[in-house]
C-alpha cells in the first residue's frame, strides 16, 4: 500500500499544482491582500482570461504568447471594473466590504452567463506540442503540462513581488492601503494608484487562465472551485505577502494531491476550504501576517 | 407594537385559511407547483436576512444550508420513514447546528472571512454528498413522498400547503427576531460593532444565535423539496441559483425589515417561474445578476427605501 514512489509522485505533483494555484491567487493577494477590496470575482476573471486564451489558441498562437497579449486587455478591464466599483461607492462616501462583496459576487455571476453565452458550456481545452508528453526522472514523472504552467507561476509572482518592493509605483501601491492621506500629500492620486493596481491584478488573471487551460479542460463555471482555493492562499499568507502566497499555495497543493493518491480524489475540493478554517479558527493573522 | 403585532396575525391567520382552502378552490395544479417555487424563495429570503439584513453579515451559502436540508429530510424519509413535519423539524435543527458551527469558526474575526467561509462552505458540503453512497452520490436519489392526508386534493396541493406553513412560520419568526431584543442587538452590532461591544451588548452570542435561526429556516426550506421533485441529486440541491436568489431578493426587497425579503422574494421569483417558462435559464441568472448589481450601486436600500418613506436618519451600515 504505501511507496516510496506513489508519496515522491504526490509531493512533486502538489508542489507543481500549488505553484499553479499561487498565479491563481496573486491577483487576489493584490486587490484582497494590499487593497483590501474583496474581488471575489477574480476567480471568474481567471476563467475568462483562459477562454481568452483558448480563443487566440484557436487561431495557432502558443498559449503562453497569447497570455502576454492578453495582459494588455486584461489591464484595461482591470481600470474600468476599479472605475466602476469607485464610482459607485464614492458617491456613497466610503465603500462598505459588504456590499462590495455583493457586487462582485454578481459581477461574477454576470462574467460566466457571458461566457456561457458567447462560448456554450462544455469543456475548452488547448492543444500543443508540447503537451501531452512527460518527462521521466527516475520513478518520477512530471507531465510538461502541470510542469510548464507551473513555472509560469514563479516566474510572475518573482515579478511583481521585485515591482511591488524594487520600483517607486510598486511602493506606492503598498503604501495606499496603509494610509491614504500621506499619499495624497506626498503629491500622488491615491485612486490612480489604486486603479493601477486593480489593473495589474486583473492582468495577472489571463497568465493565471494560460495555466489554467494548459493543465485540463475549463469551464465557464470553474472559477467557483477556485475561490475556497485562492482565499485561503491569501488569508493564510498573510494578506499581502506575496513570497507567502506562494508558500501556502505549495502547502495547499502538497496536502491535495497527498488526499487525493492516498484517500479519494473526489475529496480534494474540500482540502483548501478546511485548511482555511482551521487556519481563520486559530491563526487569523495568516502564517506569514504581522498580528493586526 | 401592539396594534401591529395584532395586524400581523390577523394577516397570518389570513393567509393560512388560504392556505388550505385554495387547493380546493382552484383546480389546476400546476398554480401549486409553481406557488411552491415562490412560497420556497420567500422562506429561503426570509432566513437570509435574519443574518444577512439585521446583522450585516452576509452569507453567499444559503445553498449549502438548504442542499443539506434537502438531504437530511429525503435520507430520515426513505431510510427511516419519518414523518414530513419530524424531516422539517430535524433539517431545522441541523440547519442551525451548522450555522453555528461556522459562525463559530470565522464569526470572531471579521465579517468578510464568514462571507469568504461560507462561498467555501458549498462546495465542501456537495463534496461530501457526492462521496456518500447511501445519499445516492453524484447520480442522487429517487424519493417517493408520502400520500397526502385526507385535507389536501393532491401532492402538488399538499406540498404547497406545506410550504406556505414553514413560509409563514419563517416570516413570523423573522418579525418577531427584528421587534425583539433580538433585532435591537443585531442592529447595533451591524451601525457599530466595536460600540456594540462596548455599550455591553453580548454581540458573538448574539451573531451566534442570528447564525442558528438563519440556517434553521435556510435548512427547513429545503425539508419539502425532495418530496416535490421526487427527486434529489447535489447539482440542483447546492445549486447556485439559491445562493443568488437568497441575497438578490432582500437587497431588491429592503433587508431592514421583514417585509423586504418577501416582497423581493414574491416580485422576483414570480418574474423568474414566467422567464424559466418563457426564455433560458442561463439568461435568467444573467437577468437577476445585472439586477442584484443594479440595487447594490445604485438602490442601496431596495424597494423599501425606493417607493416606502424615506429613512429616518437611523444609524447607517
Amino acid at each position: 500500500m504505501f511507496s516510496i514512489d506513489i508519496l515522491l509522485n504526490a509531493i512533486v505533483t502538489g508542489i507543481l499544482l500549488g505553484s499553479v494555484y499561487a498565479s491563481l491567487a496573486l491577483g487576489l493577494a493584490i486587490t484582497f491582500g494590499i487593497l483590501h477590496i474583496p474581488n471575489i470575482a477574480h476567480p471568474t476573471l481567471v476563467v475568462a482570461g483562459a477562454f481568452f486564451v483558448y480563443t487566440l489558441a484557436q487561431w495557432g498562437l502558443d498559449p503562453i504568447v497569447a497570455a502576454v497579449i492578453g495582459l494588455v486587455p486584461f489591464y484595461v478591464l482591470g481600470l474600468a471594473l476599479y472605475l466602476f466599483y469607485s464610482r459607485v461607492f464614492e458617491r456613497r462616501g466610503g465603500a462598505n466590504v459588504l456590499q462590495s462583496l455583493t457586487l462582485f459576487f454578481g459581477l461574477s455571476l454576470v462574467v460566466e452567463i457571458l461566457l456561457v453565452l458567447s462560448f456554450g458550456s462544455e469543456l475548452k481545452s488547448v492543444n500543443v506540442s508540447y503537451i501531452g508528453s512527460s518527462l521521466k526522472f527516475g520513478a518520477l514523472t512530471v507531465p510538461y503540462r502541470l510542469l510548464i504552467p507551473a513555472l509560469l507561476g514563479p516566474v510572475m509572482i518573482a515579478a511583481v513581488w521585485l515591482y511591488l518592493s524594487r520600483t517607486n509605483s510598486g511602493t506606492a501601491i503598498r503604501a495606499v492601503a496603509h494610509e491614504e492621506r500621506a499619499l495624497s500629500i506626498a503629491g500622488l492620486d491615491p485612486a490612480a494608484v489604486k486603479r493601477h493596481a486593480f489593473g495589474i491584478a486583473t492582468a495577472t488573471a489571463v497568465v493565471a487562465g494560460a495555466a489554467l487551460i494548459m493543465i485540463g479542460p475549463v469551464e465557464p463555471f470553474g472559477g467557483r472551485f477556485q475561490i475556497g482555493r485562492v482565499f485561503a492562499i491569501v488569508v493564510l499568507a498573510g494578506m499581502g505577502s506575496i513570497p507567502g502566497n506562494l508558500v501556502i499555495a505549495i502547502v495547499i497543493g502538497v496536502a491535495e494531491a497527498l488526499v487525493a493518491s492516498y484517500l479519494n480524489p473526489s475529496w480534494s475540493p474540500g482540502v483548501a476550504f478546511a485548511i482555511l478554517l482551521l487556519g481563520l479558527a486559530f491563526r487569523p493573522q495568516g502564517l506569514f501576517g504581522a498580528a493586526r | 407594537m401592539r396594534k401591529n403585532s395584532f395586524l400581523f396575525l390577523a394577516a397570518v391567520g389570513i393567509v393560512l385559511v388560504l392556505g388550505f382552502l385554495l387547493p380546493w378552490m382552484v383546480r389546476n395544479p400546476f398554480y401549486f407547483f409553481v406557488g411552491y417555487v415562490v412560497l420556497q424563495y420567500v422562506t429561503i429570503a426570509t432566513g437570509w436576512n435574519i443574518l444577512g439584513g439585521y446583522a450585516g453579515y452576509i452569507n453567499f451559502g444559503a445553498a449549502g444550508f438548504f442542499g443539506s436540508g434537502v438531504y437530511l429530510s429525503a435520507f430520515l424519509f426513505t431510510t427511516l420513514g419519518l414523518p414530513l413535519p419530524l424531516c422539517i423539524l430535524a433539517a431545522a435543527i441541523f440547519g442551525a447546528i451548522l450555522g453555528v458551527l461556522t459562525g463559530y469558526l470565522t464569526l470572531r474575526i471579521q465579517g468578510v472571512y464568514f462571507a469568504i467561509a461560507t462561498l467555501g462552505l458549498v462546495v465542501v458540503l456537495e463534496t461530501i454528498v457526492h462521496n456518500i453512497s447511501a445519499l445516492g452520490g453524484a447520480s442522487g436519489m429517487a424519493v417517493y413522498g408520502p400520500r397526502p392526508p385526507a385535507w389536501s386534493p393532491g401532492p402538488s396541493q399538499y406540498n404547497f400547503t406545506v410550504m406556505l406553513i414553514i413560509a409563514v412560520a419563517s416570516v413570523a419568526l423573522a418579525r418577531f427576531v427584528e421587534i425583539s431584543w433580538i433585532g435591537r442587538g443585531l442592529r447595533a452590532v451591524k451601525a457599530s460593532e466595536d460600540a456594540a461591544e462596548c455599550s455591553g451588548v453580548p454581540t458573538l452570542r448574539l451573531k451566534l444565535l442570528a447564525c442558528a435561526l438563519s440556517g434553521a429556516v435556510l435548512a427547513a426550506a429545503g425539508a419539502p423539496y425532495p418530496f416535490y421533485t421526487s427527486y434529489v441529486e447535489p447539482v440542483t440541491a447546492f445549486s447556485l441559483i439559491i445562493g443568488l436568489n437568497a441575497i438578490a431578493m432582500p437587497l431588491i426587497g429592503g433587508t431592514k425589515s421583514w417585509s423586504g425579503p418577501v416582497l423581493g422574494a414574491l416580485l422576483l421569483a414570480s418574474v423568474q417561474q414566467i422567464a424559466t417558462v418563457t426564455i433560458s435559464s442561463e439568461l435568467n441568472i444573467l437577468f437577476v445578476g445585472l439586477v442584484l448589481i443594479a440595487f447594490v450601486a445604485f438602490a442601496p436600500g431596495g424597494l423599501a427605501d425606493l417607493f416606502g418613506r424615506k429613512p429616518s436618519g437611523g444609524a447607517k451600515p
